[in-house]
């Protein structure tokens, strides 16, 4: 059977509510409330559809997914439908009680984010108070052998810390360790003038990382991913536009990516309206920038677009206002000057403090 | 004495967070853990089956040269030593370096 377009992962975004207010955060800008969430039974239902589908990896995310109080029922269906299951949270809030519950309900895998390895930095990136929290939550995981993966969204800030993340890491037992610079897009994009470092402290930190790779393969897997704002390639954004992966977003939207919705022109489907096969087989939205019949001249003359996809769709229209254009990222773009641009303004604001404008908008409910 | 390298007595074990599935789509069996999965291939998927930190790395290899006659005992060893150090290298094996 054709296994070109066929979905390993399905996202489940659960709520967008956050007691974080991160200024790279990957929510969509104008992110919906609490009254738009769809319900526990058709959570449960899309997680069958996707089971039925050869999903076989689920993450359950956000915004911050314990706030949602069904948490353990979704696990405990996931699991009985042998989904690999990994739960993508800042670890608030959250008892030791209630992730002993969700281990006992066969949750497989923990990711904690941190903002960065020092408290008073990583609280005032992430806007409130919560790291002496994460590391206790990150002790919780580890006592309960559940595999964790440390994740840090890198920026110009925090990206000189990168031995000290790697010995955090080590620290909390970390099984893997994410360094993944932020994408720029939604609320990052928006930041992009005061988070983008220079090609400088990119290249010290891939070192290091590097280094700290070989000295711990076998141990823990360090993972680092440079912007592409840095790369002479664009990556091959969700390793292709509805091939390997489902997102299903807090209102229930069915997308190829968790920002495609914000993309003019598409048309996604709701899981409550339309069986995810349906969706994901037949849907205008993932059809749209599947094969090669779509793809820009840049894209369709270069073979590197087996391995790209002509990359992210959302930055080409956040970039050049064509979600059909060659991602700027790539060296090959006519819009990669946009790209040079941005570099150079990072490398001239090197060293100059500039203000976050916080994620805003109905966060945690107090 | 360790058991640190040349398999012969050492007793590899899938790692706790190592899920075997078997895949209906392709037929084969997945190999899942944190975020991602490798595919495995039908000897690949032997050899994990066999990673319970019973067998021996040579006890595998003979268990699977019996299984199959036509391929050469010594390459069912190499065949077995390049598969656990893959496992090994991500992490996934225990008993094993």
């Amino acid at each position: 059977m054709n296994n070109e377009y066929r979905p390993y992962t399905l996202i489940a975004e659960l709520t967008y509510r956050c007691p974080l207010r991160c200024p790279y955060c990957s929510n969509p800008l104008g992110y919906a409330g609490h009254g738009n969430e769809i319900d526990t039974d058709t959570w449960l239902r899309v997680f069958q559809e996707a089971e039925a589908l050869c999903v076989v990896q689920l993450n359950l995310t956000g915004g911050e997914p314990l706030l949602r109080d069904d948490l353990e029922q979704l696990i405990e269906r996931a699991s009985r439908l042998e989904l690999y299951t990994n739960l993508i949270t800042s670890g608030i809030p959250l008892t030791f009680e209630r992730l002993s519950r969700f281990a006992a309900l066969g949750l497989n895998c923990v990711q904690v984010s941190v903002q960065s390895s020092r408290s008073t930095e990583s609280d005032r990136i992430a806007g409130a108070p919560s790291f002496h929290r994460k590391l206790e939550v990150m002790q919780w995981v580890a006592s309960l052998e559940l595999p964790l993966t440390l994740n840090v969204v890198l920026h110009r800030d925090n990206i000189g810390e990168i031995a000290e993340l790697i010995a955090l890491a080590e620290r909390v037992s970390a099984d893997r360790l994410e360094l993944a610079n932020a994408q720029y897009l939604g609320w990052a994009l928006k930041n992009r003038v005061a988070l983008l470092p220079t090609r400088e402290q990119i290249e010290t930190a891939r070192t290091i990382a590097a280094d700290a790779r070989e000295r711990l393969r076998g141990t823990m897997e360090v993972i680092f991913v440079t912007p592409d704002y840095y790369s002479v390639h664009p990556k091959s954004c969700m390793d292709g536009w509805g091939r390997r992966f489902i997102v299903v977003n807090p209102e229930g939207l069915a997308l190829p990516c968790h920002l495609a919705h914000t993309l003019p022109g598409l048309r996604f489907d709701n899981v409550t309206k339309r069986h995810l096969a349906d969706i994901w087989h037949h849907s205008d939205g993932f059809n749209q920038f599947r094969g090669d019949g779509w793809l820009p001249d840049a894209c369709r003359s270069c073979d590197r677009h087996t391995k790209d996809f002509g990359g992210c769709r959302c930055q080409a229209f956040h970039v050049t206002g064509n979600a059909g254009a060659t991602d700027p990222a790539c060296s090959l773009s006519p819009d990669h000057g946009f790209i040079e641009s941005a570099r150079s303004q990072a490398s001239q604001s090197a060293g100059v403090p500039i203000l976050f404008e916080y994620r805003n908008g109905r966060g945690f409910a107090q | 004495m360790t058991n640190r390298m040349t398999g012969d007595i050492a007793r590899p074990q899938l790692s706790p967070k190592v899920r075997l599935r078997f895949d209906r789509r392709t037929g084969r069996y997945l190999l899942l853990y944190p975020e991602t999965g490798l595919e495995l291939s039908r000897t690949a998927t032997e050899i994990a089956r066999l990673c319970t930190g019973e067998w021996t790395v040579d006890g595998i290899a003979q268990h699977l040269a019996q299984i199959h006659t036509e391929i050469s005992p010594v390459e069912i060893t190499r065949d077995v030593l390049d598969f656990l150090k893959t496992l090994a290298g991500r992490g996934l094996l225990q008993g094993f370096k």
